[in-house]
């Protein structure tokens, strides 16, 4: 059986629109309004497609390679569906020196993530390793989803994992 | 140590007086603390007195250049014939330093001060508050302290009742490490990819948008309202060594320390006493190998340095290092040198925005060497070879992300040969490293 592609559902209508209409107005440039667009898209699609950087370059008058150029310059783009709670794990210098590699071992055993950058079966997390999260005093620093959790070890992590289900 | 907790007697405490204090967040709470009142006084003041009072301060940029604040102020065009704008660099990201998000995450009021203050010297009628994609906190507390400053009049068409108009507004950052140097910013701002811009022209006269643009760090800002509050005279006499670093500074001090946080001290402190006492020394049974003072991009020091160190701009100078943006990374005996400087130069490699060949290649190179020494399969020349590459790095690109990489691993294998060498003789254990 053929499967009939599913249509892609524009993210800037109604509401959204008028939201980024407002956001534009802080800016000389539609140009400008591209970093908050992406995050826009991200928030409500989880991740930024390739019919999504199409639509925002049509929205914003920019051609659909300028914003490739620019989803993937940043690295908390996602440029592919995440697990449901997307895990970041600083292990630079500061964090190193305080065990942030015990860190990541346990989250990957209690996640069930094969391995870094990659989603559990079920589908509920993905492990990202991430350069310094700014939080070097209270290592090991995570941010799951948009909450910023210090002091986390290895101890710690399957406590921590109780709350994202 | 995370806030709430008592400043140590010996902290000098200014822009962390309210950190902890949660009632200091809303805008009633910061006006009973004294809140905008250094605004409506520098309203009342012509912008270039603003701006003399900032120089006669000594104000220096704390963001890691230490250029003057005031003298960077003045490089705007003085007759306006289009918008100006402000920046501030929330960017927060250079490994060691996390002193920015506890100034927006306690007194967002008093950083939205002292951004007003510093639009009125310089004419601008828009803010931009550059906050790094990660600082999700932050960056809900900027927003919700933005909203109600608009909504009480200390934003908008008149500020505070007066004829100056200022708009702020938070701008996301979404991951680049590079988007804290103050060209990639502007870009970042203007919605492109975040690399940095060959000057000049310096952003005082093309800046965000082509517009002449002042960038200034975030404790740069907040430290305005307390040199228009108590004056300059005061603000100097922090002073206990250099009469050229004056007033206060935040110190981040993390790795192997028993008491990891943010301490205020005076400039001119030294680092053995922010060590051994305000921070209570190394972890049980150690002791102290190394510092890098001023975030992960600056030449390490080894112990007789660092004990011997004081903390201002040109007390680390004399130590062959920099203050830079005050994130002190103490590495206890324990440490393994090699590995970390691998581990900095992975930071650097991952962070280049691959402009320039000297950087995108130049990092690269440093970590896979380090990774074939610490393999247990180096020779002696690869040591040569990255003091080499190191020189190649610096000074030669567009910014100087390429000499951060050089500086800690270059100083790292001059003062601690003899770890690298262990690796490269058989002395030590090869390290596996993933390639």
């Amino acid at each position: 059986m053929m499967h009939e592609a599913t249509a892609y559902e524009p993210v800037f209508t109604g509401e959204r629109r008028a939201e980024l209409d407002r956001v534009l107005q802080r800016y000389p440039t539609k140009q400008a309004g591209l970093l908050p667009a992406l995050w826009m898209i991200q928030e409500q699609r989880g991740w930024i497609s390739e019919e999504a950087m199409v639509e925002v370059a049509e929205v914003l008058g920019l051609t659909p390679a300028y914003v490739e150029g620019v989803v993937t310059f940043y690295t908390m783009y996602h440029r592919h569906p995440v697990g449901k709670h997307f895990i970041q794990v600083c292990t630079t210098t500061p964090c190193n020196l305080c065990g942030a590699e015990g860190v990541v071992e346990a989250l990957l055993e209690r996640t069930g993530c094969r391995e870094l950058g990659a989603t559990s079966p079920d589908g509920r997390f993905t492990v990202v390793e991430v350069e310094c999260l700014g939080a070097c005093g209270f290592a090991t620093p995570l941010l799951i989803n948009d909450d910023f959790i210090e002091n986390v070890t290895p101890e710690t992590v399957p406590e921590l994992l109780k709350g994202y289900q | 140590m995370g806030y709430p907790h008592k400043p140590h007697p010996n902290e000098t405490v200014v822009l962390s007086e309210h950190f902890g204090d949660a009632e200091a967040r809303s805008y009633d709470g910061w006006v009973q603390r004294g809140g905008y009142e250094a605004l409506k006084k520098a309203l009342a003041m012509e912008p270039p007195a603003v701006i003399d009072e900032v120089k006669a301060a000594g104000l220096r940029g704390r963001g890691g250049a230490g250029f003057p604040a005031g003298v960077k102020w003045d490089f705007m065009p003085k007759k306006k014939t289009q918008p100006h704008y402000l920046c501030c660099n929330a960017d927060e990201s250079e490994p060691g330093t996390f002193k920015d998000r506890e100034i927006m995450r306690w007194t967002p009021h008093g950083l939205i001060e002292g951004c007003l203050i510093a639009a009125h010297a310089i004419r601008a009628e828009t803010v931009y508050i550059y906050i790094r994609g990660e600082f999700t906190e932050a960056i809900a507390i900027m927003e919700r302290a933005l909203a109600e400053a608009y909504d009480r009049g200390a934003l908008g068409k008149r500020v505070m009742g007066s004829e100056v108009a200022i708009d702020m507004y938070v701008h996301r950052g979404a991951g680049a490490y590079i988007c804290g140097e103050e060209t990639a910013l502007m870009n970042s701002i203007e919605g492109k990819r975040g690399n940095p811009r060959i000057r000049p022209p310096f952003p005082a006269a093309v800046g965000v948008f082509s517009k002449p643009t002042t960038i200034n760090n975030v404790e740069t800002l907040a430290s305005v309202p307390h040199i228009l509050n108590r004056g300059a005279a005061w603000y100097k006499s922090l002073c206990l060594s250099n009469p050229k670093s004056t007033g206060t500074k935040l110190m981040s001090v993390c790795g192997h320390i028993a008491k990891p946080g943010n301490y205020e001290v005076t400039m001119g402190f030294p680092m053995k006493d922010l060590i051994y006492d305000l921070c209570g020394g190394m972890q049980p049974g150690r002791t102290l190998k190394a510092v890098i003072p001023g975030g992960s991009s600056v030449p390490v020091l080894n112990r007789e340095e660092a004990e011997g160190c004081v903390l201002d701009y040109e007390g680390c100078v004399e130590k062959g290092t920099m203050l830079g943006s005050g994130g002190m990374i103490v590495f206890d005996d324990s440490a393994d040198m090699v590995y970390q400087m691998m581990r900095i130069a992975k930071f650097y490699a991952h962070e280049s925005c691959a402009q320039c060949t000297q950087c995108r290649e130049g990092t690269g190179w440093t970590v896979r060497i380090l990774q074939k020494i610490l393999a247990g399969e180096g020779a002696l020349q690869d040591l040569d070879l990255l003091l080499d590459i190191g020189e190649q790095m610096t000074g030669k690109t567009i910014c100087v992300l390429s000499d951060s990489c050089a500086a800690p691993v270059g100083s790292a294998i001059r003062k601690f040969r003899g770890e690298f060498e262990a690796y490269i003789n058989g002395a030590r254990r090869p390290v596996a490293v993933a390639v």
